[in-house]
């Protein structure tokens, strides 16, 4: 798209290019946010049935990767950066470890969400809030080394 | 060399199948994994998160709350195995390949 993105590119390669056909081009851009749409559902119905945060980050990492498998490499950049992937991974990893670390520096074990610092909730609601931030790092760390690991392969 | 591979193989299918036909039927009550106390007269570890997963955080999803609240440290470590494999890809993938 920009030039920063082409100079990221090593070299394009036929898998970079977008697709000729205009209906693979209108269908995926059409099912991709339905895809996106039914990731988050599965994330965030993870506390209520079968679900959570890796099978909800597999369905957002599908959702990336058809609009760069079908716009091309470099079309598809504004929904997610190349460069940005590995490190939003690790955030990812950092969210989860750093709410264990919060929850040893409020007087808990390691990862013992009855400790962290939201004064106003009961101690069984921290535990479901708890849940869900970790969750949160889990699906940000599973979607985007999907997506890093398909860039890698084409070498952008 | 190849009959004995399939032998093998053959034989291994037979261990399965003997072993799957000796397993509980799914949902059998009195089967010794669905029980309060195990034969040996202590308490099975699924009756404490079964009476307490609920109560203690509200999750109905029993599953969710094993994986990432009592196993929560399990569930770090599978997270970082998974991070560790996007490292690997970046490293083995971008030999010889120059980026600005």
């Amino acid at each position: 798209m920009s030039t920063s993105n082409k100079e990221l590119c090593s070299k394009e390669t036929a898998m970079m290019a977008p697709t000729e056909s205009p209906i693979i081009h209108l269908a995926s851009r059409g099912i991709s946010p339905v895809i996106l749409l039914i990731g988050l559902y599965v994330f965030f119905h993870g506390h209520y049935s079968p679900g959570g945060g890796f099978q909800g980050g597999v369905l957002l990492a599908a959702a990336i990767l058809l609009l760069r498998l079908s716009l091309g490499t470099s079309l598809s950049q504004p929904i997610m950066p190349s460069w940005i992937t590995l490190r939003l991974s690790a955030l990812g990893a950092l969210i989860f470890a750093g709410i264990g670390l919060v929850s040893i520096l409020f007087g808990g074990n390691y990862l013992d969400y009855h400790y962290l610092p939201i004064p106003w909730l009961d101690p069984a609601y921290l535990r479901y809030y708890g849940i869900l931030l970790v969750e949160v790092g889990v699906t940000i760390t599973v979607m985007t080394t999907l997506v890093a690991i398909y860039d890698d392969l084409l070498g952008c | 060399m190849k009959t004995l591979q399939y032998f093998l193989l053959l034989a291994f299918l037979g261990v399965l199948i003997v072993a799957v036909t000796n397993l509980p039927p799914r949902g059998d009550v009195t089967s010794p994994v669905h029980q309060h106390v195990n034969p040996a007269g202590t308490p099975v570890a699924g009756t404490y998160f079964i009476q307490h997963a609920y109560k203690d955080t509200k999750t109905p999803n029993m599953v969710t709350v094993i994986l990432a609240d009592y196993r929560a440290f399990d569930t770090l470590g599978e997270v970082i195995v998974v991070f560790a494999g996007g490292i690997a890809c970046f490293f083995i993938l971008n030999v010889g390949r120059r980026k600005p």
